[in-house]
């Protein structure tokens, strides 16, 4: 199959890949773009360790295929922190003890800060729901809600 | 006064042990920096897939690669043949047996590796693998462990017919791999022949994965000029890899280098030497480029490492008070197609033998067969040292039954059995001292903790309204470890642990060990150790662990052992560090040794205030001014051979409510109280336990690797194989108490598994007890929804 | 879990896509791909063709036209959550996307593939069952409206013809007395139902004017458990005849055993689904 050229933005920086049409987002970000934050667990939706955002919207990369990324902007972890330092929430996760070996850990900051703009002032329930496309087999999530509270709180301070 | 606040200023200043320190790793992880063996791209790098096979047992009639072989990119497509002539064909497991690297005339279970393929990139490689023609003959299927020694069994390994001597014992059929025994058969037969009181329960501990979010995978890169080989790969005991891939390649030790990057989490799985690691290294070797092999979810899940699968039958001789006689535990051991298990090579049944618990037992035996049948090979320990979790389960739940049976309350009984603080360190009747523990008293915290009586009134009130309520209680000892070399060797080497020290002129220091991290913190966790022993701060130690090149030789990471063992080694380096500091100290302040005493951070000369030396001045001096006839530097190894394990321990308490509808369980409560002794980091040790109370809900309450009749294994991605998430996680209470180890330099005895060991039976008592008022003894895991539904149907439960 | 390759379109426009379709043999459309994408990783479909109708904009949005609450076929379960109109109109809905899959999977799902996809443990299908609701389909020969009712035939079948996409569906609006009731058996975030129950009530005067059942899951596609639906028609709602109407339920059952159950739980499983979603609607009913 011919390849096809496929330019869009990642963490703000344009970028053009030739790819095969089959070629999955995940695999493009973390082989063509150098990318090795976005982690991939399970190739079929359940885990979230491929998180990204696209557009603003969490979306799993490993059943999207690059050549639909065409025209946007995409968000990995790597582009989380800013020139003013970490995201509150990645500091939060430091905080709390919200990882341990790290590999759900991208992901899951992916999707906390996105879940954070859809809502500012989550309770636990809501945490637990708007965060349950992300698998941890390490920490038993509590310390994960717990920096999630922390960094909701710290947000609402800022 | 003023001098008590410097102290402790100074003191808080070290981050050592006994503080919630941040962890040193968390800055790479949170903005995606980590180094997962994934992550690693070499030039020139191919990509390495495997070709499955779809049955269970079949003998392979051809393998034709042309088509795959034709297909631009692809460089090489091996099968056993064509590792035949290095002898690679197949290969030494850690118990004993011998296992297929590709399969060599005949596959012995479903998605066993057939042929591997390497191609330019994992699209190609696909493509490829699906291009491999194999075909199959069928052969009848063994999946009941059960139905293993029957007569008309099919035999499964064919190499082996004939050889009724095993590597532990005489097999008494071909499908047997080895009986194993421990304590005393006629003894306890004669208790149980005169007993008041005997109890019997039949239990499956069901065959789990440990699935950590990473999948196993690694990247092989031959250095043709130099005869040097690198493997990166994800292995929780680099050391071990490097010596079994110079045993099994002929390339000497020191020209084999093998480095576990960032591990996405082990819990076991990543024990093993597995198919795709050798083959890998093969293709790298031959093709002299690198070559990664990444298996996915469903190859994960199929074939690198199961764990448990024991039918279990536990036998408790008592009198009518509930006071134990003796007991009797008999195991069924479904090990798969080839014995891999992951143990001490003198232990085919692991740590079983730790079976009494935290109980007096007077006397007890245990019997083991082990034997093949057409499932994956495995038997790792998951989140737990060598099938203690198997032992706590059966030992647990029979304690249940005996309680039942007696009509004695399950927290009652446990305290009339327990061994009594006086009593320790306690022998075993099965051979284990067990060091220290305060069973009593940490279970009267939890039962006070939780209102336990408050609890049984609920439950009565409920009961009389026809609702379904359990409280589950378990009072485990684990034994972890591993472990004092007279008794525990992989592959011959015993299972020590190492650390090596070197403080800088500066006073900053370096440590390496012989462990590795997936998760613990070690970074953060063994600085702390040596903070405390050394007088410097935390935060100037730098920690690595995983290069063979670099870190000195250990046997790695798992069954709890890097605290226990590698700690200890880290604390002794430290300590003849601090020896030789002393001797640096007396110099520089002209007075004897015996002068000084050790304060935080420095030696001072006793009764003579100011007169003091601190680490940092005495690391400088230990390059530039060092007594007469000593050589400089400041820097220590150490090789810790544990002389005894560890036994942390647990009280662990849960509620349920039950759905009596539709089977559903809901977790309304866990209380998990854990002993591990001195606590180094209570952050991490808080993280560690949340994080194996929920593998351990996972595997109670859902996880199972079912396989039907065929040999197909039915469940193998995280559609089915059951990770909980966010939602179905309960809410975890942590509470403990501090009874260090006397035998551990700093008397810590490691937690990590505790949660996982403990957990899990507490899970299955407390739904148990849901039914317990209509005669429920036992029901096995998983404890799922149409489970639980059918039980009630049993029942009449309405 | 790697696709065979295949050629990729990019379609502008709806008939632009119907065209794409007529144009190239055993092309799929892929929408939000969470369907197509795992079964093509895993080779279980290895079409030669995507036709991709995420940039389509007339399948976008969510309107009122008369006493119909339109949505395109694109849109995802979260703008579903998020739709005033929605909440206003067929606030079901929002309840059901909510217990389907997870919050990455809802921002690409979409309720036109939910129910295109022809997969029984797709909960739209039970849904739109029980909503009444209206399909709008275009094929080269321009568009059809069918009833939900009748397009569920089997398994990965619709009745979708060939070339033919699914644009839009049409939910009657709430009316005064309508009550709605989702329950949804699964065994943990992000798994497909073990028994799914759909119902929609009408009360008037302390009777079931009307009511529609839709199962999820326990056949081999969407059905109605019309049985169900006559016994409790012209009814008082009480526990008795809640029981008998959920005993036919468990009889319109046809379930496939597999992990999440054998055939006899997920038909009990339905019937207590049923018997929730039902207290439910009547309760919603009586606001």
């Amino acid at each position: 199959m011919a390849k096809q050229a496929v330019s869009f933005k990642v963490n703000g920086k344009q970028v053009d890949v030739l790819v095969d049409p089959r070629e999955l987002l995940v695999h493009t970000l973390r082989e063509k773009l150098q990318l090795t934050g976005t982690h991939i667990g399970c190739e079929s939706t359940h885990c979230g360790v491929c998180t990204v955002d696209i557009n603003g919207e969490s979306i799993k990369s490993c059943t999207f295929l690059t050549v639909q990324a065409e025209g946007a902007e995409v968000t990995t972890v790597e582009g989380l922190a800013s020139a003013d330092g970490l995201h509150i929430v990645q500091q939060a996760f430091v905080e709390e003890h919200g990882l341990q070996c790290g590999f759900c850990t991208p992901g899951m900051l992916v999707r906390a800060a996105s879940f954070l703009k859809e809502n500012p002032n989550p309770t636990e329930e809501e945490i637990r729901w708007g965060m349950s496309g992300n698998l941890c087999r390490c920490t038993g999530y509590q310390n994960i809600i717990k920096a999630v509270q922390t960094a909701a709180r710290k947000m609402q301070e800022a | 006064m003023t001098e008590q606040m410097d102290k402790e200023t100074r003191e808080a200043a070290l981050e050592g042990m006994g503080c919630s320190r941040k962890r040193k790793e968390d800055a790479r992880f949170i903005q995606g920096k980590g180094r997962y063996t994934d992550d690693i791209q070499m030039a020139g790098m191919l990509f390495a897939d495997m070709v499955r096979s779809p049955y269970a047992h079949a003998r392979i009639k051809s393998i034709n690669k042309e088509k795959a072989l034709a297909l631009p990119g692809v460089h090489a497509v091996l099968t056993a043949d064509d590792l035949k002539p290095l002898n690679l064909h197949w290969m030494p497991t850690l118990a004993g047996d011998v296992q297929a690297v590709l399969a060599d005339e005949k596959v012995h279970f479903q998605y066993q590796e057939v042929a591997v393929v390497v191609a330019d990139d994992r699209y190609i490689a696909a493509d490829a693998v699906d291009l491999v023609e194999v075909e199959y003959e069928e052969l009848p299927v063994l999946v009941d462990a059960h139905k293993a020694m029957d007569a008309d069994a099919p035999v499964l390994r064919e190499d082996l017919v004939g050889k009724m001597q095993g590597a532990h014992s005489e097999r008494k059929h071909d499908n047997h791999i080895f009986n194993w025994q421990a304590g005393e058969k006629e003894a306890t037969d004669r208790v149980f022949d005169n007993a008041e009181v005997v109890v019997s329960q039949d239990m499956y501990y069901h065959r789990v994965h440990p699935c950590p979010l990473e999948t196993c995978g690694c990247v092989a890169s031959f250095d043709k000029v130099n005869g040097h080989l690198t493997v990166y790969l994800t292995s929780q005991a680099p050391h071990v890899v490097r010596t079994v891939v110079s045993m099994l390649s002929g390339l000497p030790e020191s020209k084999v280098r093998v480095v576990s990057p960032d591990i996405g989490g082990g819990f076991g799985n990543k024990v093993g030497i597995y198919p795709g690691y050798v083959t890998a290294i093969v293709a790298s070797i031959v093709l002299g480029v690198p070559v990664k092999w990444v298996e996915d979810r469903m190859e994960n899940i199929s074939t690198t490492a199961f764990a448990r699968d024991y039918h279990m039958t536990g036998e408790i001789a008592a009198d009518k008070d509930g006071i134990i006689k003796a007991l009797r535990v008999n195991v069924l051991a479904d090990h798969g197609a080839f014995d891999a298990c992951a143990d001490p090579s003198k232990f085919p049944a692991g740590l079983m033998h730790i079976c009494t618990g935290s109980y007096d037992v007077p006397v007890a035996h245990l019997n083991v067969d082990g034997v093949y049948t057409n499932k994956a090979p495995g038997g790792v320990a998951y989140r737990c040292s060598f099938r203690v979790t198997e032992a706590v389960y059966v030992i647990e739940r029979t304690m249940d039954v005996l309680a039942q049976k007696l009509g004695i309350d399950k927290a009652e009984i446990r305290r009339r059995n327990f061994i009594k603080s006086e009593q320790m360190p306690y022998k075993t009747c099965l051979g284990w001292e067990i060091d220290s523990g305060q069973y009593h008293m940490s279970l009267q915290k939890v039962l006070d903790a939780v209102d336990y009586d408050g609890l049984r009134r609920e439950q009565e009130e409920k009961r009389a309204k026809g609702e379904l309520m359990g409280i589950g209680l378990v009072t485990f000892t684990e034994i972890v470890g591993a472990g004092p070399s007279r008794n525990c060797d992989i592959l011959g080497i015993g299972m020590f642990d190492s650390a090596e020290i070197r403080v800088h002129p500066t006073g900053s220091a370096i440590a390496r060990m012989g462990t590795i991290t997936q998760g613990q913190g070690h970074q953060t966790t063994y600085a702390q150790i040596i903070a405390t022993e050394l007088g410097l701060p935390s935060e100037e130690i730098q920690i690595e662990e995983g290069d063979t090149d670099t870190a000195p030789y250990g046997l790695g990471t798992y069954g709890s052992r890097s605290t226990p063992v590698a700690g200890a080694a880290t604390a002794v380096a430290a300590r003849k560090i601090k020896a030789k500091a002393q001797k640096i100290a007396a110099h520089l302040l002209e007075v004897s040794e015996d002068d000084l005493e050790w304060e935080v951070d420095r030696f001072k000369v006793k009764g003579n205030p100011g007169q003091e030396k601190t680490m940092k001045e005495i690391a400088w001096a230990a390059y530039n001014n060092v007594p007469e006839g000593m050589e400089p530097g400041l820097e220590a190894v150490d090789y810790y051979d544990p002389p005894n394990f560890t036994y942390p321990y647990g009280i662990y308490l849960c509620v349920v409510d039950i759905d009596k509808a539709t089977g559903e369980t809901s977790v309304r409560r866990f209380y998990a109280l854990d002993d591990c002794g001195t606590r180094i980091n209570p952050m991490i040790i808080d993280g560690q336990i949340h994080g194996g109370l929920n593998e351990g809900f996972a595997v109670a309450m859902g996880q199972e690797l079912p396989y039907d009749e065929q040999g197909n294994l039915l469940g193998n991605t995280l559609m089915d194989y059951f990770l909980p998430t966010f939602v179905e996680t309960p809410k975890w209470e942590t509470d403990f108490t501090v009874t260090p180890s006397p035998h551990h330099p700093i008397g810590a005895k490691g937690v990590a598994e505790s949660p996982h060991v403990g957990s899990i039976p507490t899970f299955t008592s407390a739904i148990v007890d849901a039914f317990a008022h209509l005669g429920v003894t036992h029901l096995d895991m998983p404890h799922t929804a149409p489970r639980l539904w059918k039980t009630m149907q049993e029942l009449g439960v309405k | 879990m790697i696709p065979s390759s295949f050629e990729y379109h990019r379609a502008t426009s709806v008939a632009d896509a119907v065209a794409k379709l007529a144009a190239n043999d055993e092309a799929k459309i892929i929408a939000g791909g969470h369907s197509l994408l795992p079964m093509m990783k895993l080779r279980f479909a290895e079409p030669p063709c995507l036709i991709d109708i995420n940039g389509i904009a007339e399948l976008k949005g969510i309107a009122v036209d008369g006493d119909h609450l339109v949505i395109g076929a694109m849109t995802s379960e979260n703008e579903l959550i998020a739709s005033d109109l929605v909440a206003q109109h067929c606030p079901h809905l929002i309840n059901v996307a909510k217990l389907i899959a997870d919050p990455q999977v809802r921002n690409r799902g979409s309720i036109g593939g939910d129910i295109a996809h022809g997969d029984p443990g797709n909960d739209h299908p039970a849904v739109m069952l029980s909503l009444d609701a209206q399909l709008v389909l275009h094929g080269p020969d321009g568009e059809r409206t069918v009833p939900a009712n009748g397009f569920f035939l089997g398994t990965y079948w619709t009745g979708l013809e060939e070339h033919e996409l699914l644009v839009k569906v049409k939910i009657p609006v709430r009316k005064s007395g309508m009550g709605y009731g989702y329950e949804k058996l699964k065994r943990k975030t992000g798994d497909y139902a073990v028994a799914g129950a759909s119902v929609v009530v009408e009360m008037n005067g302390g009777q079931i004017s009307d009511v529609r059942i839709g199962l999820t899951n326990v056949a081999p596609c969407a059905i109605r458990a019309e049985v169900a639906e006559d016994i409790l028609r012209g009814q008082t709602p009480s526990d008795d005849l809640t029981a008998r109407a959920a005993e036919a339920v468990r009889d319109a059952c046809d379930p496939a055993a597999d992990l999440r159950g054998d055939a006899e739980y997920k038909a009990n499983m339905a019937a207590v689904m049923f018997s929730r979603a039902i207290e439910k609607a009547i309760a919603d009913a009586r606001g």
